[in-house]
């Protein structure tokens, strides 16, 4: 498409006791924003339901530059995988209105 | 016969029968947002009528228990259930904090039967969330590897986090507005209490019935665990209530948030102080086995045990 330009879209998928340490580390490591929205699936940590907290899991979109992405999935990779539920993705992608989401 | 039980039965079996009854998410959030409050602003509206002096004492004995009782649970785990450190301090932790729901029902148990008691109560409920906790991560911490602890968001986590902030809200509303104050308020969080006690309890037997397949692998010590470390609580509990002066009805009701363990506060706070600790033993634990336990048999037992110790 002529009118988008190339832009990283990093989704982690964790369990929700991790919302707010993660929203505080994707801001320091240099994201513009993230969304995130309440989920529930199945993997190697068995179901969640997404029925009550400890059950619940989240999904966090960040757009953002190449170096950002990487930044992120390596904190992630440092401080949560081990001890945690969680799926973490890169994907290209493209956005409109990039001031919005690139340094 | 007890009605309020059957209703968490109910939600159990079907579950297992794999019904597909499934209450919406916002609803059980909006049910414990209740309990919390109802329970919360009944506590406090009974502590404006009590000297402070008077329970100052009680108060601080009762923070001593909660604190206690993670001391007793964590040897055990760890020498005779062989836990490692971060999961003996996590099951620990989530035994010495309590389940509102468990004292929920203790308190409608003791109404069916006409048994007095303190009913500033849910104060030593307020109370009782936090010690177990900071105890847990604490054994977590020290003497582990990697000992340091961010204090910050735990502390957040444990006096904001959403249980506290309603039960203590609800106790200092209460005890500010006082009976006269809270008189319009009665219909709601007083006369529909039971109803939604029992909506609550369906759907904590769906969600329990839901964790019990982890049943199979959290192995047999686990299991016994689960059921013994109430009773000690229960026994604890009592002869503390006994200690401090409470009635019969109030040593019970303090056995019973000895004998719960917390699969609210605790989990949360756990999982953000102590995650190296599996999730699933303590919740297995708490929910699956001590929390079905208690509402269902637990309480009558505990009730021989308070009368016993109390010489009643």
């Amino acid at each position: 498409m002529p009118n988008t330009h190339p832009c990283k879209l990093v989704v982690i998928i964790a369990e929700e006791a991790l919302e707010g340490p993660l929203a505080k580390d994707v801001m320091a490591l240099g994201a513009h924003g993230y969304t995130v929205s309440d989920v529930r699936g199945c993997g190697s940590h068995g179901m969640r339901s997404g029925v009550w907290d400890a059950d619940s899991s989240i999904r966090m979109e960040i757009l953002c530059d190449a170096d950002t992405s990487l930044a992120i999935t390596r904190h992630v990779e440092d401080a949560y995988f081990r001890n945690y539920a969680m799926v973490t993705y890169v994907a290209d992608v493209g956005v409109l209105r990039p001031e919005k989401f690139v340094r | 016969m007890d009605a309020i039980p059957f209703f968490f039965l109910l939600g159990f079996v079907a579950r297992l029968a794999r019904s597909d009854l499934k209450l919406p998410g916002q609803l059980y959030e909006a049910l414990s947002i209740y309990l919390l409050l109802a329970i919360g602003l009944k506590g406090g509206m009974e502590l404006a009528k009590q000297d402070p002096l008077q329970v100052l004492p009680q108060a601080l004995a009762v923070l001593a228990l909660g604190a206690a009782i993670p001391l007793v649970a964590f040897p055990i785990l760890r020498r005779l259930g062989r836990f490692d450190r971060y999961n003996a301090a996590a099951i620990a932790g989530h035994y010495g904090s309590v389940s509102v729901v468990t004292f929920a029902v203790g308190v409608d148990y003791l109404t069916a039967r006409s048994i007095p008691y303190e009913a500033y109560l849910p104060l030593f409920l307020v109370l009782l969330e936090m010690p177990g906790i900071v105890v847990g991560i604490l054994l977590a911490r020290l003497g582990g590897e990697g000992g340091k602890v961010r204090w910050g968001p735990l502390l957040h986590e444990i006096f904001l986090g959403k249980s506290m902030v309603l039960l203590a809200g609800g106790l200092i509303i209460g005890w500010v507005a006082g009976p006269k104050g809270l008189v319009p308020l009665e219909p709601f969080f007083f006369t529909l209490f039971k109803g939604v006690l029992c909506l609550f309890l369906l759907e904590m037997g769906l969600v329990a019935a839901g964790q019990a397949g982890a049943l199979r692998t959290s192995g047999a010590f686990l299991v016994g665990f689960a059921l013994a470390m109430p009773v000690i609580g229960a026994t604890l509990g009592s002869v503390l209530g006994v200690a401090i002066g409470l009635s019969l009805g109030g040593t019970l009701l303090l056995a019973t948030l000895a004998a719960s363990a917390s699969y609210i506060a605790a989990p949360a706070a756990m999982r953000i102080a102590v995650p190296e600790a599996n999730p699933g033993l303590s919740i297995t634990a708490a929910l699956v086995i001590t929390f079905p336990f208690n509402i269902l048999l637990g309480i009558p037992l505990y009730e021989r045990i308070a009368g016993f110790i109390h010489g009643s």
